[in-house]
């Protein structure tokens, strides 16, 4: 039942996409959502989406794994629509009814932005899905290495996620065993108002904490057993390098945003 | 021979809430003086039950505990001397019960990295070294995976090739099999047994499974924070009533020997396999 969360999860694959290195992709991510304010117009929104579908059809990424994860944020889409036809005033009135008034202006708006919002989180899932998490981390440690010079401890954030990523599975794991035991019991989970629900919950809480301070303590020793001691004097077995294709990425990029600044001009 | 792990009236008292100190009991000491040296290349077994001590002792052999008392020391260094102890950890690995509690990455191999990372090996030794250890435990298939997919077994052998990758000389295995399915089991038990015979890894083994202590070349019996037995496999079960007086179960072969022995006959308790024990039988019912 827990099992299918799909928001930020990595599906292996070697496709070009796949083999950018992590900080070109957490670049281009940063350059994506930069051009995806940036564009107006149907045209530049246009093409934008057109530059994603090429993306997510390079790096093989298959179209359920993008609705899936975007069923968790359906219900932003609808507020952010609904929000935007009542709200936005605008000359040419569509519809009025009483007190609702919907302008051609504020259906307008509303589809813009719908479909930002809807390329944003697809752009993202293309980050997550064809980075691992630790690649990832590596990537943004490397990336804000600098900041170790200004005592940020870097390190030891990129340290914090990857094994907060690692036990992610073991939890959700750990919680529906803990989910079955108290059902066994006669616990009930599903009846009741918000707050009989809320308060059904506690009894997984406190043990699932328990247990989760409890791998915390046994993880410590193991790495110390492992000779971990911070992230002073230690090495990667996978190197990041740039590549070729890393460069022909930001150049691409550039050439995208480029694009999309005409396109707002001139249309 | 060399011993690698040495210690000297050891002695160990775990910290106590204020709450109890004020009661004025002198605390219980969880190791109690324990002189212990144990030789390069052997298969040691450390057996007891809760609380015995033995965990407690497992963990000075590389400073995860360090002494109240006396000394503890690896191939001669004093495991107190915080300079050298990246040094001692790497020379003592330590695996533990629960396979999902060692492992650090989301994938395999770079979880064994882990410890050569640490090291600061530079990235083509790290990658011999993670392959080495993978092909050693019989994990190498399975180094692209995502540990929480695998099985117990599986885990626990990548967390073993986790530590075989810093090229210990010793590794502590506490209570490796107790989380394993029988499957699981053996296969570690084998990998234990492949480190000791051709690696020349010593090997610690920490368990209160008696029939996995069979194996091994000596046997180490713990009891309230002392050492009881010492000795060869057979000739510590040849203890049967030393070893049930302290809680423990002897192996079911010497247990049928002995019951046989107490009505009357007369067969060697040192009988340890199935066969030896049915051959053992099967010779004094024929002399009768």
């Amino acid at each position: 039942m827990l099992r299918d969360i799909t928001l930020g999860q990595y599906f292996p694959g070697n496709t070009v996409v796949h083999r950018l290195d992590p900080r070109t992709k957490l670049t281009l991510m940063i350059v994506y959502i930069t051009a995806l304010f940036m564009a107006k117009g149907l045209f530049a929104y246009l093409f934008m989406f057109s530059i994603l579908i090429l993306c997510l059809v390079v790096s093989k990424i298959k179209p359920r794994a993008v609705l899936s994860g975007l069923r968790p944020i359906f219900i932003i889409m609808i507020f952010t629509v609904v929000l935007n036809i009542f709200f936005v005033r605008g000359e040419t009135v569509l519809f009025k009814w009483q007190f609702i008034t919907v302008t051609k202006e504020g259906v307008v708006t509303a589809a813009y932005m719908a479909s930002r919002l809807l390329m944003l989180i697809v752009g993202t899932f293309l980050l997550t899905y064809t980075t691992s998490p630790i690649t990832l981390t590596d990537g943004l440690e490397r990336m804000l290495g600098p900041l170790k010079k200004i005592k940020v401890p870097v390190h030891e954030f990129a340290m914090m996620m990857s094994i907060a990523l690692r036990f992610i599975p073991t939890l959700i794991e750990e919680t529906d065993k803990i989910m079955s035991a108290q059902k066994s019991r006669g616990a009930d989970f599903e009846s009741g108002g918000l707050i009989k629900k809320a308060k059904a919950l506690l009894p997984i809480i406190v043990p699932l904490f328990i247990s989760a301070f409890r791998r915390a303590d046994d993880l410590a020793t193991a790495m110390e057993c492992r000779c971990y001691h911070g992230g002073e004097g230690r090495t990667k077995m996978k190197v990041l390098r740039l590549a070729f294709r890393d460069y022909l990425a930001f150049l691409c990029s550039a050439a995208v945003v480029a694009s999309v600044v005409l396109l707002g001009i001139f249309t | 021979m060399e011993s690698i792990i040495k210690t000297e009236k050891l002695e160990f008292i775990y910290a106590r809430a204020d709450a109890e100190k004020q009661e004025g009991t002198p605390p219980a000491p969880a190791l109690n003086k324990i002189d212990l040296e144990i030789e390069k290349g052997t298969f040691v077994a450390i057996i007891g039950h809760n609380g015995s001590g033995k965990t407690t002792l497992a963990k000075h052999f590389n400073a995860i505990l360090l002494p109240s008392g006396g000394k503890a020391y690896v191939s001669g260094m004093d495991t107190s001397n915080e300079d050298i102890l990246l040094e001692i950890r790497r020379r003592v690995g330590m695996v533990f019960q629960n396979p999902d509690n060692q492992i650090v990455a989301t994938v395999v191999e770079e979880d064994v990295a882990f410890a050569p990372e640490n090291l600061g090996c530079p990235s083509d030794e790290i990658r011999t070294r993670v392959d080495d250890a993978l092909t050693i435990v019989g994990m190498r298939h399975y180094s692209q995976r995502a540990p929480h997919l695998l099985s117990g077994g599986q885990k626990q052998r990548v967390a073993i090739a986790g530590v075989l990758a810093m090229r210990p000389e010793c590794i502590v295995f506490d209570e490796p099999t107790a989380m394993l399915d029988p499957i699981g089991r053996v296969k570690v038990l084998e990998i234990m047994r492949d480190l000791r015979d051709n690696h020349g890894v010593t090997v610690v083994l920490i368990t209160h499974h008696m029939d996995e202590a069979i194996n091994a070349d000596r046997l180490i019996v713990m009891s309230d924070g002392n050492i009881i037995l010492d000795g060869s496999p057979r000739e510590v079960f040849l203890q049967v009533e030393t070893l049930r007086e302290t809680g423990l179960e002897v192996p079911d072969t010497v247990l049928l020997l002995h019951k046989l022995n107490d009505d009357g006959f007369d067969l060697p308790l040192d009988a340890l396999s199935v066969e030896e024990c049915a051959h053992a039988i099967y010779t004094a019912l024929q002399t009768r």
